[in-house]
């Protein structure tokens, strides 16, 4: 039942995307922004752990996730640290994913060759 | 031929294509959200190979993160997101595929300031924000945690 209420939101999620890209023409950029700053938003609230309890991955997954990510670390770093926890959480949370990116962009650059994106 | 600048946007409103509204939210819906479901398909996995909820994320994030790279290089991502638009944008593998795709556009103008610099044209205004809200977030629960009883 998991995968369907994952793939169902998830799927959801990425319909409020696509509205703000036909309907608004913002850019992919401020879209991406957008999304983790409300995931920061909606985290701060207490309103997205539970959504991240009921549809897993599909709560995860979207960029509202890391936005999560980023608010639960810095609330584990301010419990743990105090005040100085409020710089250093958010980075701890996102570290895996960021640096999974970079390492995989550098990868990736030295082995591919830039092709034509028509 | 003259314009004026009302007739202009009517051409342009009669030449450009229809509404393809429906179709780009279902494209994005499926496609978005079988992503999310491979997600929760490697999590469970991870879950049960005896990894931790949190570790079992995280891996989660790196494996989409790791495909979405194999992917980007190919260019196949590229023409999945064309049909897909947000269902590609949205979850962390568009993440990965705005920080992969500029760094191999780029390796042309050489490994730092083509590859260290473009690849952050779209993460890094992602990063600055993100950051930005979880620090001013860290404040505030900093002086509301002990009114919360915490």
């Amino acid at each position: 039942m998991h995968f369907l209420w994952a793939f169902l939101v998830g799927g959801a999620l990425c319909v409020i995307g696509q509205l703000l890209i036909d309907l608004t023409a913002m850019t992919p950029a401020r879209i991406l922004v957008l999304y983790v700053v409300a995931g920061v938003v909606l985290s701060a609230l207490g309103w997205y752990m539970p959504l991240a309890e009921f549809a897993g991955a599909g709560a995860t997954v979207p960029l509202l996730g890391f936005g999560h990510l980023l608010a639960q670390g810095v609330v584990d770093a301010v419990e743990r640290h105090g005040l100085l926890g409020a710089l250093t959480g958010g980075f701890s949370a996102a570290a895996g994913g960021i640096a999974a990116s970079l390492v995989c962009g550098v990868i990736a650059s030295l082995l591919s060759k830039s092709k034509d994106q028509s | 031929m003259k314009l004026s600048k009302q007739e202009y946007d009517q051409m342009n409103k009669q030449a450009s294509p229809k509404s393809k509204l429906l179709p780009d939210c279902l494209w994005a819906f499926f496609v978005g959200g079988a992503i999310c479901l491979l997600g929760e398909v490697l999590r469970t996995l991870y879950g049960r190979w005896g990894f931790a909820l949190t570790d079992a994320a995280a891996l989660t994030s790196a494996t989409l993160v790791a495909l979405s790279a194999v992917l980007t290089a190919l260019g196949w991502y590229h023409k999945l997101a064309t049909k897909a638009g947000a269902g590609t944008l949205v979850p962390i593998t568009g993440f990965a595929n705005a920080v992969v795709s500029p760094a191999i556009e780029f390796r042309v103008e050489g490994l730092v300031t083509g590859v260290g610099a473009k690849m952050f044209v779209i993460a890094g205004p992602v990063i600055v924000w993100g950051m930005m809200a979880s620090v001013i977030w860290g404040v505030i629960y900093y002086f509301i945690r002990p009114l919360m009883g915490g």
